[in-house]
Order: structure tokens, then C-alpha cells, then sequence
């Protein structure tokens, strides 16, 4: 079983290289995608149960035993984020191949996405500092080239702003492993999370806050976010919804974990994170109640969404932070569903701006029903996903007395279902206050976008209903991946150093 | 010897951050390439006392050699820093293509807000002072 987890970076980065060399047949390696990224979701589905059944599976690279080698974990709380990522990706991959008008930069979209795919698969399993560095760097220099692939004026613009912030935060991420590795000379995650118990406690929570910004930059929390509107809307729109499901909740995946297994249960960094979730939810919003266009309205949102992630952490309760969870894993497919409905859009009509659009309801009935129902789980609407992250986490919010960031939480609903309605009755209701770029799409007649573009799309927006119907289940892995996290000694730490 | 080199880590960090924070890709670039510099050489501070040999045969206490770990992690970061740093000038390059120089541009959409925030000063009374 275990050879899976290092097969599911291996393959993508296999594939990624075999299509550079293929470059001009898009046919072969939009096929090789699909094999490796259907066969990483079925892996990591199968992780998903042995983790649930087995605890942490542990591999040495090399044979070489932690805390030497540099170890791969896949425990029930990575395995469930990569199972739902991967999910994703494989969808966006589809919506990408259906997209027409294909030119020249369509050759080396392939191979930098399965990179991509590769160095977020390869963060979600690392059980390693310096690899975690290594991994984010994979990652970002494939979303780097993907974000500029065309090298548009606004592209470069935006690209600046994304490579010169997130190089920064790589710069912040390699000082603090220097310094955690002058104090315990280790960079193995649970041997770190041993020694550092024999610190004082001022150099542990220096640590833990410095961790804590480098990968908030990343997520993009308050008052780190202001790269994220800035860039995203700006890339073409496939990279954009991969970017917008996954990035940012790369890096709440890395708070959750360092900040539950290396310094558990600590007073200092506990209270900024809640205080960080409760501003990201509430400046997130007010951002996108600014904005008129879909794309850049969905960016603040991903911020406002952030906030919740980290409320459940915040609250460091088994019940906090398996909400924490749930709420990762509804959002992932339903943020990029919205994103790909701008996109169907976009191919369709030339603009995603609400003053040029109106009445596509009748016009574009697809886009409409999966717009419909991604929006209303992000609001929080029943019987959807999106109602019981955010149920969950009121319950545990309530339980805990943290009263003002849940009642924070659910104004932050609110407005979030006025952006969501707002952008509905921009697009598919009312009419056009200016005409759109495209003339095919201009009149009244039906527009048109590619089946499988659609399909994906749908198919997406299906996951999102799924979670909803399947609650439950989702629900008890969640409880069983949180309790785990809150106690790494009897799981993570015992998996990993043996006992 | 190490308080030097930790001197030394300051100033690069201080002097790479003074260039980031300027407007032109060049100019960060150059920053960036300070910052790794520092970072590099925290990792060989951490690493040990300088001038002890990395690799010894066994029977040796732990205080005479080097810990070779931080300088196979530096090999890796230079060799990072060297693909971002190749990246961040092809941008600055095409950034020159586009627009005769570097300089990192207002986005068009906040313009446009921060346009509208202005021309209506009676819902948004304060919004002339604070601009």
C-alpha cells in the first residue's frame, strides 16, 4: 500500500517531462494527463481508507530511517485534502481540454500543470521541513509560468506582484527551517515537534508566529492577502480556478499542521489565530462588496473563506478543528466550480464584467444551474455542503465561548450570499448596460460553450452536492483526522519516529 | 568568527530588503539575490563552526567537524534561487518589451475603484481627507 504515496509525486513529475519532450502532440499529453491524474485520485481515495483504518502511513525514502531520511506521511488529514485537491484537478484538466481556440501556449500548459500537481501533492504528504520548502517551490515555479503563460501586458503586471510576494515568503519559510534547525538540528516534522518541547518557551512561540506568517502569506490571511485579488483575475481563467482551490489551502493545510504538531496547545499563536480568522473573514467580504467583476469578486471571497478555515483551528478543539476540515474540503471544489462558470463565461461572451453582461439565465441555462448551486453552498444554504461547514463550525464556535468571532462568522454569511446574489442578478438576470466583446454574443439567442467543458463544470458542482448528501460519513473522518492532529504524539509522531 | 558572519546575515537581509521594496524588477531582483545570500549563510551558521571538515571517519567527537546537512540544503536553495532569479529577469525583460521599462504598475480595476470612492464625496464623506 505504501508505495502509492511516493508514486503519486513520482508519476506526475514522469508525465510532466514526457510531455516537454512530446511538446507539439497536445492530443498524447492531454491523454497521459488524464491517466496520471485519474490514477492519483483513485490512489489517493485508497489512502483515504487505509489511513482511516491503519493511522499514519509512513515512508522512508532510501531506506533511510527518520529522523536521517526525509520521510512521506500520509495521515487521514493529508490523504482527505489530497483525495478532494486531486478530485478537483482532475476536473479543471478536463474543463482545459475542452477549451477551444487553442494556441500556441496550449503546448506547455500540460506539462506545467502536472508539475503543479505534483508539488501540491508532494506538500500534502511531506512529513519533512526542508522538503515542505522544496515541495512550495515546485508548486510556485509552475504557477509562476502558468500565471504569465501568454505574456500579456496585465499578465506581467500581475505576475510581478505574485512572484516577487510569494519569493519573499520562500525567503521567510528557509530562515525560519535555518533557525529551527540551529536550535533542534533536526528538519524532520515530528522529531522537530520532540525536541522543541526542550526550548524555552519565548524561541518556541517565535518559531510558531514565524511559521505562522510565512505560510499566512501563502493562504493569504489578514493583513497578508493583498497579492491574491491583485493577480489571480488576471490568468487565464483554467489557471486561475486550480490556483483558487488549491494555493491558498496549501498553505492553511501547512499552518494546521505545523501549528498542531510542533507547538500544540500554544497559548500565543492559538489567540492570533483567531484574531487572523476573524479579520480575513470580514476584510475578505467587504473587499468584494467593492468589486464588479466575477472574477475579482470570487478573489475576495477566497480571502473571506480562509478566515473560516482558520476559526476552527482557532478554537483547538477536537469538534474546532474537524470543522476546520470539513469547511477545507466543501470549499476546494465549490470555489472552483464558481471560478469555471466565469470561465464558460468567458469563452462564450468575452467578458466577465457584471455592466456587460444581463438575462443569461435563459440564454446560458448550464452556467446558470452550476453558478446556482456553488453559490448558494458558499453562502451556506441547506441541503448544500457549504451549511454544514458552517453549522459545524457555529456549533463548535458556540461550545468553545469564542462568541464574537462566531457571530463574525455568520454576518460574514450574510454578505456572502449578497455577493453571490448580486452577481447572480448581474449575469443571468436583468439586462446589459454595455454590450459584450464578443459578436457572437451579442442579441438574444442561446449561447453555446463545448460539452466537455460543461460537463466538467456540472460534474464539479456535483461534488459539492455530493458532500452535502454524504455529510455524515465526510463528518466522522473529519472528527477522527482532527483527533489525530490534537494529540501527535500517540499518531503522528509514534507513525513517523517508531516508539 | 560566527558573530561576524551573523552581523553579516543583518546587513545582507537589510540591504536586500531596502531593494525589494523599490518599484523597479531589476532592483528586486538584485534584493532577492542578497536575501539567499543571507539565508545562506544562516544555514552554514547553524551548521557549525566554520573551517571544521564535513565528513570525518567515525571515532571523532561531534564538536570537530561540520554538520554537512545545512550545506546540501544551501546546494539545493541556490539552485532554486537560480531558476527564480533567471525567471524574475525574463519578466523584467518583457515587462521592458511592453512598456519601455520595469516598473511594476497600478492595477487598472483599483484605480477605477479608489475613481469611484472620489467622485462620491456625499456618500463617502471622509474619503477626500484620508486620500
Amino acid at each position: 500500500m505504501n508505495f502509492v504515496i511516493p508514486a503519486m509525486i513520482v508519476l506526475p513529475v514522469v508525465a510532466a517531462g514526457f510531455s516537454i519532450a512530446i511538446w507539439r502532440r497536445v492530443r498524447i499529453q492531454q491523454v497521459l494527463g488524464v491517466a496520471v491524474l485519474g490514477g492519483s485520485v483513485a490512489g489517493s481515495l485508497a489512502l483515504i481508507f487505509a489511513a482511516a483504518q491503519a493511522g499514519p502511513l509512513v515512508v522512508h525514502i532510501g531506506g533511510w530511517r527518520a529522523p536521517v531520511g526525509i520521510t512521506l506521511v500520509a495521515d487521514l488529514f493529508s490523504s482527505l485534502l489530497l483525495s478532494i485537491s486531486l478530485i478537483t484537478v482532475l476536473a479543471v484538466f478536463l474543463f482545459a481540454i475542452g477549451q477551444p481556440r487553442y494556441d500556441k501556449s496550449a503546448y506547455y500548459f500540460h506539462p506545467l500543470y502536472l508539475l503543479l500537481t505534483a508539488g501540491v501533492t508532494a506538500s500534502f504528504l511531506t512529513g519533512d521541513l526542508f522538503n515542505l520548502y522544496v515541495a512550495f517551490e515546485v508548486m510556485l515555479s509552475a504557477s509562476y509560468v502558468l500565471l504569465t503563460l501568454g505574456g500579456r501586458r496585465d499578465q506581467v503586471r500581475s505576475g510581478m506582484s505574485y512572484v516577487i510576494i510569494n519569493l519573499a515568503a520562500s525567503t521567510l519559510l528557509v530562515t525560519t527551517i535555518a533557525l529551527i534547525y540551529a536550535a533542534t538540528g533536526s528538519v524532520n516534522m515530528a522529531h522537530v515537534a520532540v525536541r522543541l518541547q526542550d526550548l524555552a518557551p519565548g524561541i518556541r512561540d517565535l518559531f510558531g508566529v514565524m511559521l505562522f506568517i510565512t505560510f499566512g502569506i501563502k493562504a493569504a490571511i489578514f493583513p497578508l492577502f493583498f497579492w491574491l485579488p491583485d493577480s489571480y483575475p488576471t490568468a487565464p481563467v483554467t489557471v486561475t480556478a486550480v490556483f483558487a482551490g488549491l494555493l491558498t489551502k496549501v498553505g492553511v493545510y501547512s499552518i494546521i499542521r505545523t501549528q498542531t504538531l510542533l507547538f500544540p496547545g500554544d497559548q500565543v499563536t492559538t489567540a492570533v489565530v483567531l484574531f487572523a480568522a476573524g479579520a480575513t473573514m470580514i476584510a475578505g467580504v467587504l473587499g468584494a462588496i467593492a468589486q464588479d467583476d466575477m472574477k475579482r469578486i470570487l478573489s475576495f471571497h477566497i480571502v473571506s473563506q480562509i478566515g473560516y478555515m482558520l476559526f476552527g483551528l482557532g478554537l483547538y478543539t477536537v469538534g474546532g478543528v474537524a470543522a476546520g476540515i470539513f469547511y477545507m474540503i466543501h470549499h476546494i471544489p465549490v470555489k472552483t466550480t464558481l471560478f469555471l462558470v466565469s470561465g464558460l463565461i468567458e469563452t462564450m461572451t468575452g467578458t466577465a464584467a457584471l455592466r456587460s453582461l444581463g438575462g443569461l439565465i435563459r440564454r446560458a441555462p448550464v452556467s446558470a444551474i452550476a453558478f446556482l448551486v456553488a453559490g448558494l453552498s458558499l453562502a451556506g444554504t441547506p441541503p448544500l455542503s457549504g451549511f454544514f461547514g458552517k453549522l459545524l463550525l457555529v456549533q463548535a464556535g458556540f461550545a468553545s465561548g469564542a462568541w464574537t468571532v462566531t457571530a463574525v462568522s455568520l454576518g460574514v454569511g450574510l454578505l456572502t450570499l449578497f455577493s453571490m446574489t448580486k452577481i447572480w442578478a448581474g449575469i443571468f438576470w436583468g439586462e446589459a448596460q454595455e454590450e459584450p466583446p464578443f459578436e457572437s454574443a451579442r442579441g438574444t439567442g442561446p449561447l453555446r460553450a463545448p460539452g466537455l467543458m460543461n460537463a466538467a463544470t456540472i460534474g464539479l458542482a456535483g461534488v459539492t452536492v455530493a458532500i452535502g448528501i454524504l455529510a455524515q460519513p465526510i463528518w466522522r473522518l473529519c472528527e477522527h483526522a482532527a483527533r489525530e492532529l490534537l494529540d501527535p504524539r500517540a499518531a503522528y509522531i509514534a507513525a513517523v519516529l517508531g516508539q | 568568527m560566527i558573530l561576524s558572519l551573523v552581523v553579516v546575515v543583518g546587513v545582507l537581509f537589510g540591504a536586500g530588503t531596502y531593494l525589494v521594496l523599490h518599484r523597479t524588477l531589476t532592483r528586486v531582483a538584485l534584493g532577492m539575490g542578497l536575501w539567499t545570500y543571507a539565508v545562506n549563510l544562516l544555514l552554514i551558521v547553524a551548521g557549525g563552526h566554520a573551517g571544521l571538515p564535513p565528513l570525518v571517519n567515525g571515532g571523532v567527537p561531534i564538536s570537530a567537524y561540520a554538520d554537512p546537512l545545512p550545506q546540501a540544503m544551501i546546494l539545493t536553495a541556490i539552485v532554486i534561487t537560480f531558476a527564480m532569479t533567471a525567471f524574475l529577469l525574463a519578466l523584467a525583460y518583457r515587462s521592458w518589451t511592453h512598456t519601455g521599462n520595469d516598473e511594476a504598475e497600478d492595477d487598472i480595476e483599483d484605480r477605477r475603484i479608489a475613481a469611484m470612492a472620489r467622485e462620491r464625496p456625499a456618500e463617502v464623506p471622509q474619503a477626500e481627507e484620508e486620500l
